[in-house]
């Protein structure tokens, strides 16, 4: 097996999604190799080793600077081609998705997507991933190399193993095509706390929440908790919340390690989006709603009382 | 303005959609649709056109022969014409086997701007645009919520992960739309009455000039292994607040080491 791992890169970090691929394929094939591409980013390179890449290969190059991706196909194309990679692993971000289609047409690879694990087994690698919903759980593989994956969010710790990776700069040569489409503006927004998909703890918002004033008093659970807020559907509709914190079928799929719905119903466009989260607690006034189906812990009641006693009771505990 | 719209035919979301163990691929006998994200895309290029006063939108898809039913749709809301690549050695056809047929498709089209929804309800992929445009070698930009179009080229809005992206690419380009873009309208019944005389092309795959090697299982290099139920997620508790709610989550949190 000879592994490399895309190392999406934010600012000067390299994202915790692709950290923690590199962490599981480090596991998988000891000699894993990482890639780096953009511009200013060499000084990055050497992180990946304490995440277990053994090489990372740079490419650093100005028309690299915007994070688009067709100019990462080309260099990924390039790279798998030379070093003969026969497997290229993603953490799925909106870039790493654009970026792993496009080289699956550019290399005719295989690519399997929504991948929660990964093992080797007697056939090779196997990808995990769940369908329909998630009604449904799938083996996956592949017929032929190369093998590309995107893992789903959050299924790997980037657990720190603390090696050193070869740093190796490689040339960039762009397709014509690949540099038409252009980055006009980053409006970034403001992110209160870490974005939904990289929180270890979530506090979501839904319509039973009642008014947009009242998301407030989630902001503040979240702050004690260390954790962001999210939101539903219908939250988003209505103009309450925005829509890059919407958590669901449409929204972001998030994995923490604890989710806690308040005035979230849990209909099945929302629970696809959160069910592999390690704990979940729901606070919703219905009995009868869907998420107490799938809650570890859920209490009956109203959130307005009950959200800002545990928010207290988080504060007093830290103080 | 040439539009083509990229369209596929999914079973109806439900409880009642399933893989078929036999064959491991979806099983496509039952009630289906055309994909609810799609719609959006068919919206957008009507809209194009609209402002435009002048163009055609073309709705591109594969499938089986059957699912020009949930296509007729997209011309019901006012596409102009629709073509279906169908073909039996078609049938499994993965990522890149579905991009070399849909690429092929679309060349003979030769479009100002290509269209995608934002995923398909049955396979939850969100990544065909882009091994489409990589075939087609134009440039691509995904997960649009705002658009304009004008002057040769386009100008889209687009969220990531930290907030909102503006890019700008020149026609022909390859661009799929977020749900948040527009509100489909609801085709009229004049439009439904409308959509059966529409043209509506079948081609094979020959058509379009694939070989069958690269379409269906043949082209394809992903396998399914194996199906199995999912695992159920174990004890749950369900407690009525009798005002020592946020006490018992607190302490639940606690066991766990959550705070």
């Amino acid at each position: 097996m000879s592994t490399l791992v895309f190392l999406e890169h934010h600012g000067s970090s390299i994202q915790r999604g692709a950290l923690g691929v590199l962490a599981k394929a480090a596991q998988l094939d000891p000699d894993v190799a990482g890639v780096l591409i953009g511009s200013g980013v060499r000084e990055i390179a050497a992180d990946a080793g304490r995440f277990g890449a053994k090489k990372v290969f740079v490419a650093d190059d100005p028309a690299l600077d915007a994070p688009l991706p067709q100019p990462r196909v080309d260099v990924l194309g390039k790279l798998v081609q030379d070093q003969g990679f026969d497997t290229v692993l993603f953490g799925a971000s909106v870039l790493a998705a654009d970026v792993a289609g496009g080289l699956a047409a550019r290399l005719g690879a295989g690519l399997n997507w929504d991948l929660s694990d990964l093992e080797v087994g007697d056939g090779g690698l196997v990808g995990k991933r769940s369908a329909l919903g998630d009604t449904v759980l799938a083996d996956v593989g592949w017929s032929a190399d190369p093998k590309l994956g995107l893992i789903r969010a959050g299924s790997f710790d980037p657990a720190e193993t603390g090696g050193e990776a070869a740093v190796e700069e490689i040339g960039v040569e762009l397709e014509d095509f690949s540099s038409k489409a252009e980055m006009v503006e980053q409006a970034h927004a403001e992110q209160v706390g870490p974005s939904i998909e990289e929180a270890d703890i979530l506090v979501t918002g839904g319509r039973g929440l009642g008014s947009p004033e009242n998301f407030s008093i989630l902001e503040e659970l979240a702050s004690v908790l260390g954790g962001a807020v999210a939101s539903t559907r219908a939250v988003v509709d209505s103009g309450w919340y925005p829509y890059p914190t919407q958590v669901g079928q449409t929204g972001k799929v998030v994995s923490p390690k604890l989710y806690l719905g308040a005035g979230v119903s849990g209909a099945i466009q929302h629970k696809v989006g959160m069910q592999t989260s390690q704990t979940i607690v729901a606070i919703n006034k219905d009995p009868n709603a869907p998420i107490f189906e799938f809650s570890d812990m859920g209490i009956v009641g109203d959130l307005n009382e009950i959200v800002p006693k545990l928010t207290e009771l988080v504060k007093e505990r830290k103080a | 303005m040439k539009i083509a719209v990229c369209v596929k035919e999914v079973p109806d979301p439900g409880p009642n959609r399933r893989i078929d163990p036999g064959t491991k691929r979806m099983d496509r006998s039952g009630d289906r649709s055309l994909n609810q994200y799609d719609l959006h895309a068919v919206e957008q290029a009507l809209r194009l056109k609209e402002a435009e006063g002048d163009g055609e939108v073309v709705l591109i898809s594969m499938g089986t022969s059957r699912a020009l039913d949930s296509i007729r749709k997209g011309l019901g809301m006012g596409a102009d014409r629709a073509v279906l690549v169908s073909d039996d050695a078609a049938a499994g056809s993965d990522l890149v086997a579905t991009a070399t047929v849909l690429a092929a498709a679309l060349q003979a089209e030769s479009p100002d701007l290509v269209l995608f929804g934002q995923q398909a309800t049955d396979g939850d992929g969100a990544v065909l645009w882009a091994a489409v445009a990589d075939k087609l070698r134009m440039p691509v930009v995904s997960q649009i919520s705002e658009l304009e179009v004008g002057g040769g080229q386009a100008t889209a809005k687009r969220q990531t992960e930290f907030g909102y992206d503006t890019i700008r690419a020149p026609l022909p380009a390859v661009l799929a739309v977020a749900d948040s873009l527009n509100e489909p309208r609801y085709p009229s019944l004049k439009g439904i009455m409308g959509a059966k005389k529409k043209p509506q092309e079948v081609k094979s795959l020959a058509d379009v000039g694939v070989d069958a090697g690269d379409a269906g299982e043949a082209g394809s290099r992903t396998t399914v292994i194996g199906l199995y139920p999912p695992p159920s997620r174990g004890e749950t508790i369900k407690i009525e607040d009798d005002g020592s709610g946020a006490q018992k989550i607190f302490d639940f949190l606690l066991e766990r080491k959550l705070v």
